[in-house]
């Protein structure tokens, strides 16, 4: 328990002989709550900018984040054992889904992503699996002994990489990185040996070529050798990357100020309130605002990691540490791309870019994670 | 715990914690990394950036200069720049963009031609969001319909630019010439800085000839434009010079007049103020319209002009190479009293015919029967061929050649006018180079009376027509009158390259101004009945010029090869006979008779410029000086 406790305190320990809080009542963790609702803040004008003031967009984003509220604290007030019992169902669920996407399911631009079942919403077994891959292997890996034997590892990496896979026959590369993120960090929190990391990072870098002439499409061949060499296209799709440096690098220190972008403004800076909205907190925040957002994200991931740590079973500990890295993997790979870093694949910027279904996920897993740190029992030493 | 295996929890949580520390470092590694990325970007690199985002912000544009406009004398504007509209579409708005296309052909006309050219560009490399024109010229009923359905197509516009437009263009196509669009051999001649922003460029005439004057210089603005090149501020501008306004000799009056007297047949007027060689008018009947090249003339609109069998587009004023016929005469009387080949006095006998020897060819006068003793007057008022014949082959070639360059054949005399062509003025050497046959002494007597091989412009005529008036002083025939603003007509004007032709008895001019005089209103004058009831005094000279037969296998309907063997008629001459205040030259195709139908044209002419106009002018003067008191 030495993590975290000297930095956030631990003052909201649910210890027995305490009266109750309104926080306990409610399952919700204040500090994250207050971080979340900070970062939803401010992320809310940063889109009212990247919108081009257009407060409509602004209106729905806020009635999205409302609805994923709403479904954290529902996800909040769930038991983790109610979680851990669900978890293969769920999985198996989530499967089913996937296929189904393959076979019946609808979409655009050369990609099935959507389930249409008459009846129910439109949703993407995808984006379920983000939560649903980490809860199976955690059930998994956390009904034995940790550290994992090998063969387990195997199956856990399997119950990985199955979804991971169908997932990229849609294609949707992107969600396939995070689904496949979120389960890889329960095996490493599980306790994977360095040894097996070691090699699992040599398999990689000899299965990329390999991906590269098997199984990536050509769209995605395309990202790739346009980040290596952006002026290589710069009209087509160099276009993008161009544009959000350029938009990034000149806000400079302090930044353009609020609504001040130009490059967002006028248009040249494409998707600039969904995935590359982060260009436009850049251009008109500077690198001061980088600072600012990266610090709050920070604070989150700490927030998070300390919960993990301080959960009383293998299972909420392997799920909550996932999902704080899945949220980190979001910010990384989404900031990368859009700074150039990393090809560009469809990320959001979470909890700021518009759009609703990363946005309900991520709330879930917070959530789960707010549910995890206000059900435990003061029973074992 | 339930899963049946031994799990030792407190090594597991130590377990968890040690990984949690690694994770916490690889995330203030990589969250580094990126705050790295970005000090790189906006702090080490912003320069750069900046500069870029600068330049994709602010574009430098050419604005081009609204070309000059073209005036006749009295300032009636003949040539102005009008806006026309295109239809333009920006492709990444309009998507499905053959759906767009499809429901656009639904309510305006699209020829296929344009789709094809727009589908052409469409594959091409641009930057996105950039428009590409469908079709240029929309009529008022289009841009209507357009204004109506606007809202049903996101990404397609009408457009504004500015295109030359001739409001009397069916009187001055020949004059003015026309501008179109440039092409690819003039894009490689033109300044590419200057014509940035320049669609349009003088092709013929007057524009083609002053196009640097007319088109200006190029301005530039600085504007802030959004990623669809709409322009949101204009930062910074440098106008443009505008291209200046010329005002022509022409005057539009008598050019419609010069029309009016031509109605119906084919031929051409040229006139020349002989005290400044200004060029009054130089119509070629049937004109066209000109406004229809500027924008692009359809195909069928161009089979229609280009195979009329009344040759719209052939230029006859500038172009046309005719037998001089007998307008030629006054400049061989001339060339023959200053060569002394003959005198005033000197009296030849006239058969009928003429014979350079005894027995042998003879050549025939078109009276049959002869005009008896005849001395130059007489020859000049009644059109003696033996007398001409006869001094022309006392000339020979060379004296002849010699006279009738001094006088402006042969050659493009003019100083602004563009194409005009050179007529054929046959000389021994000439004949030699090109037939391969020595010059005969039968070819001077043929070129003695305007036949044979010489030819000569309307234009060339009423040249030296005006030589004459002038006495033998040279001054260049020239449209230029002058240019509107701080520069003068005589900075674009070329030198004058003529010197003035000087007899040996300058008393030799006046007299063969009299006998021109004669032809008007002697009493045996060609063009007496031309010349009638006049109140000044005019000098003039009839011709008819003999048509070649046609080929035997050209094909005409029998009405038609009736009047196209006719006779060219023509006449040159000049108003008043002491103080000339106009020069005309006039050819009317297959007229018949140059006295009959050239010479009334002529007189309608003088008529117009020394009475009618000066009238009309006086009165409107009255009209405006009584209310407003001056007009400057």
């Amino acid at each position: 328990m030495g993590l975290g406790n000297d930095l956030l305190g631990a003052k909201t320990d649910a210890g027995l002989g305490r009266s109750r809080s309104i926080w306990d009542v409610l399952h919700l963790d204040p500090i994250l709550l207050f971080l979340i609702v900070t970062l939803v803040g401010g992320g809310l004008f940063v889109l009212y900018s990247g919108a081009d003031r257009n407060i409509d967009v602004v209106k729905a984003q806020g009635i999205r984040l409302a609805v994923a509220f709403g479904v954290m604290l529902v996800f909040a007030q769930l038991d983790p054992a109610v979680f851990r019992r669900w978890s293969p169902w769920l999985y198996a669920l989530g499967l089913a889904g996937l296929v189904a996407v393959l076979l019946v399911g609808v979409g655009a631009k050369g990609a099935q992503r959507w389930l249409a079942i008459p009846g129910l919403p439109r949703f993407q077994p995808s984006e379920l699996m983000k939560l649903v891959v980490p809860m199976m292997a955690a059930w998994y890996l956390s009904r034995y002994f940790l550290p994992p034997t090998l063969g387990r590892v195997m199956v856990g990496l399997f119950i990985v990489l199955l979804p991971m896979f169908l997932i990229v026959q849609q294609p949707d590369l992107g969600t396939s990185l995070l689904v496949g993120a979120a389960g890889i960090f329960v095996v490493f929190f599980a306790g994977m040996s360095w040894k097996l990391i070691a090699a699992f990072f040599g398999a990689v870098s000899v299965s990329a070529p390999l991906m590269w002439f098997f199984v990536m499409r050509e769209y995605q061949k395309q990202r790739v050798l346009t980040l290596l060499d952006p002026q290589s296209d710069p009209l087509g799709a160099g276009w993008n990357i161009i544009q959000s440096k350029t938009a990034i690098g000149s806000g400079g220190m302090d930044g353009k100020g609020w609504l001040q972008g130009t490059q967002s403004h006028l248009e040249f800076l494409p998707e600039s309130h969904t995935d590359f909205i982060v260009a436009v907190l850049a251009e008109e925040f500077g690198f001061v605002g980088m600072m600012l957002l990266m610090a709050v994200y920070f604070l989150i991931i700490l927030r998070c990691l300390y919960i993990a740590v301080s959960a009383q079973d293998s299972y909420a500990r392997l799920l909550a540490g996932a999902l704080t890295m899945t949220f980190f993997i979001y910010i990384f790979v989404n900031v990368g791309m859009v700074s150039g870093l990393l090809p560009v694949v469809g990320v959001p910027l979470p909890l700021i870019s518009y759009g609703g279904t990363s946005g309900v996920t991520l709330m879930a897993a917070f959530g789960v994670l707010m549910s995890i740190h206000t059900h435990r029992r003061m029973i074992t030493a | 715990m339930a899963w049946g295996e031994f799990k030792d929890t407190a090594a597991e949580r130590r377990l968890f914690q040690r990984r949690a520390l690694v994770m916490l470092l690889f995330v203030v590694l990589l969250m580094t990394g990126l705050l790295a990325r970005m000090y790189q970007l906006q702090v080490v690199e912003h320069d750069v950036y900046n500069t870029l985002s600068d330049k994709n912000r602010v574009q430098v544009q050419s604005v081009p200069p609204p070309r000059g406009l073209v005036y006749d004398r009295n300032g009636e504007l003949m040539a102005e720049n009008r806006p026309v509209f295109s239809l333009t579409i920006v492709p990444e708005r309009a998507a499905p963009i053959d759906e767009t296309l499809a429901r656009l052909g639904g309510i305006i006309e699209i020829a296929e031609e344009d789709l094809e050219r727009f589908r052409k560009r469409l594959n091409e490399p641009r930057r996105p969001f950039q428009e590409i024109p469908l079709f240029y010229d929309l009529g008022e009923a289009d841009i209507a319909t357009m204004a109506v359905h606007r809202h049903e197509f996101p990404g397609v516009e009408v457009t504004a630019e500015l295109v030359r437009y001739y409001p009397h263009s069916d009187l001055t196509a020949h004059a003015l010439g026309f501008v179109g669009r440039i092409n690819r051999e003039e894009l490689n001649r033109i300044d590419p800085v200057n014509y940035a922003g320049t669609n349009y460029i003088g092709k013929s005439g007057i524009e083609r000839f002053y196009e640097e004057v007319l088109h200006g210089r190029v301005g530039y603005q600085h504007v802030e434009t959004n990623a669809r090149g709409r322009i949101l501020r204009v930062l910074e501008r440098e106008n443009p010079v505008p291209g200046a306004d010329l005002e022509l000799h022409l005057d539009l009056r008598l050019q419609r007049k010069a029309h009016e007297l031509l109605e119906g047949r084919r031929g051409a007027v040229v006139a020349i103020e002989p005290a400044t060689g200004g060029i009054l008018a130089l119509a070629s009947v049937p004109g066209f319209d000109a406004n229809k090249f500027v924008t692009g003339i359809s195909v069928a609109d161009y089979r229609a002009l280009s195979e009329s069998n009344d040759k719209p587009l052939f230029n006859r004023a500038l172009r046309g190479q005719y037998p001089p016929a007998s307008t030629i005469k006054p400049m061989m009387a001339v060339a023959a009293l200053d060569s002394g080949v003959t005198t005033r006095d000197r009296k030849i006998w006239d058969p009928g015919y003429f014979q350079l020897r005894e027995g042998g060819r003879r050549y025939r006068d078109w009276k049959r029967s002869g005009h008896g003793w005849v001395d130059l007057k007489h020859a000049m008022a009644q059109s003696c061929d033996v007398y001409f014949y006869d001094v022309a082959a006392d000339m020979g070639v060379d004296i002849m050649h010699q006279y009738l360059s001094a006088f402006g054949f042969g050659e493009d005399a003019t100083l602004d006018v563009s194409g005009a062509l050179n007529g054929l003025l046959p000389s021994d050497g000439w004949k030699r180079a090109m037939r391969n046959q020595p010059w005969y002494p039968g070819d001077s007597v043929n070129m003695g009376i305007g036949q044979g091989f010489f030819l000569a412009t309307p234009l060339q005529l009423a040249t030296a027509t005006a030589l004459i008036a002038n006495r033998g002083e040279w001054v260049e025939p020239r449209l230029l009158k002058d240019i509107r603003g701080e520069r003068s007509a005589a900075d674009f004007l070329p030198a004058e390259t003529h010197t003035p032709l000087i007899l040996k008895d300058p008393e030799n001019w006046e007299y063969v101004v009299d006998t021109m005089e004669e032809v008007m209103h002697g009493a045996r004058g060609t063009a007496r009945r031309a010349a009638s009831g006049a109140s000044y005094r005019m000098a003039g000279k009839t011709g008819t010029a003999q048509v070649f037969s046609l080929g035997k296998d050209q094909e005409y309907d029998a009405e038609e090869i009736k009047e196209r063997l006719r006779d060219h008629a023509l006449f040159v001459g000049f108003a008043p006979a002491d103080d000339p205040k106009i020069a005309v030259a006039i050819i009317v195709e297959n007229g018949g008779g140059g006295s009959s139908v050239a010479a009334p044209v002529a007189r309608g002419l003088f008529d117009a410029w020394l009475e009618e106009f000066p009238a009309a002018e006086a009165s409107q003067m009255l009209g405006q000086v009584a209310p407003n008191g001056s007009e400057h």
